[in-house]
């Protein structure tokens, strides 16, 4: 066993026990932050796999969006959790028949699959040696190359989801005063000021 | 020596483990999109694990879209979420029964 066999299962390990802790914990507060372990721990699998950009793409746009974004609506939403985790232990059994029947699916996928021959002559782009370029840089180039519409869309999808959550959640509240940038535009002095006449000694 | 099926082993665990949590909270919206998020991210595993070992680049651009995809989905889950809890004042899915906002 070498050392980097060793951190693959610890990673391996918190990462299913924080995964199975995601979804048991009490308070959704604790979920997220186990999620949050989640990701970390799967971070680390892909720096072992050799995919160090993935890995920290992980972690900032996981851990460091996503995770607070779930966490801001949490601690926002002031719902009554204690009544939601009500109706877990009726639905425990259920759900545990659901996962073994899952995991006995997939594993008797798992035990039964080969390599087909002749399968790394179709390889689309075969990763360069890791001594020669690095392996953002190879990503870099494989995605504005050969993968630019792909990218455009991906980003075109990013657009959409912003555009969906402002909408859905942008509440105008008639109470607020607002600034009325035309109106303001078309003032003029007339409109805007009154000369008064005053008399000297009296005031207004 | 660690290979590929010792990934994919994690990456089928975590999978089982997304799906039995979204049967155990069939109430809590927020714990339900936390499990699809461990079901895309055991996706991701399996992708880049076959990835680094077939020594293909491809499946680490696919995780990057899926990564993507995931992103969208929770903002636009978590809007309709606040929506949701603005207009009824719960989160509880079977109370989610009439599409008229």
């Amino acid at each position: 066993m070498t050392v980097a066999d060793y951190a693959f299962y610890l990673f391996a390990i918190l990462l299913v026990a924080s995964g199975l802790f995601t979804v048991v914990a009490r308070n959704p507060v604790h979920s997220v932050l186990w999620l949050i372990l989640t990701f970390l721990s799967a971070s680390g699998l892909f720096v072992l796999l050799g995919a160090e950009f993935v890995a920290m793409l992980l972690i900032i746009v996981y851990v460091g969006a996503v995770m607070v974004l779930f966490l801001f609506v949490v601690m926002m939403l002031d719902v009554d959790f204690a009544q939601l985790r009500g109706g877990m232990a009726k639905f425990m059994p259920f759900a545990v028949m659901i996962g073994v029947v899952v995991l006995v699916q997939m594993g008797a996928a798992f035990g039964n699959w080969h390599v087909a021959e002749g399968s790394d002559a179709l390889r689309m782009a075969v990763t360069p040696d890791a001594g020669e370029i690095h392996n953002t840089a190879a990503l870099g180039m494989l995605m504005y190359d050969d993968f630019l519409m792909l990218f455009q869309l991906a980003g075109l999808i990013l657009l959409t989801a912003m555009i969906g959550a402002i909408v859905l959640t942008l509440r105008h509240n008639p109470n607020v005063k607002r600034q009325n940038v035309i109106a303001q535009m078309h003032r003029d002095p007339a409109k805007a000021m009154e000369l008064k006449d005053v008399k000297s000694g009296q005031g207004l | 020596m660690v290979g590929l099926e010792h990934y994919l082993a994690v990456a089928g665990a975590l999978f089982v483990i997304g799906i039995f949590g979204l049967f155990l909270n069939r109430k809590n919206v927020i714990i339900i999109l936390m499990s699809v998020e461990l079901i895309l991210l055991s996706v991701n595993i399996n992708l880049v694990a076959f990835s680094s070992f077939a020594g293909d680049l491809v499946g680490q651009i696919f995780t990057m879209l899926v990564l993507t995809v995931a992103a969208a989905e929770a903002a636009i889950g978590l809007a309709i979420l606040v929506g949701f809890f603005r207009n009824r004042g719960t989160i509880d899915v079977e109370d989610i029964n009439v599409m008229k906002g």
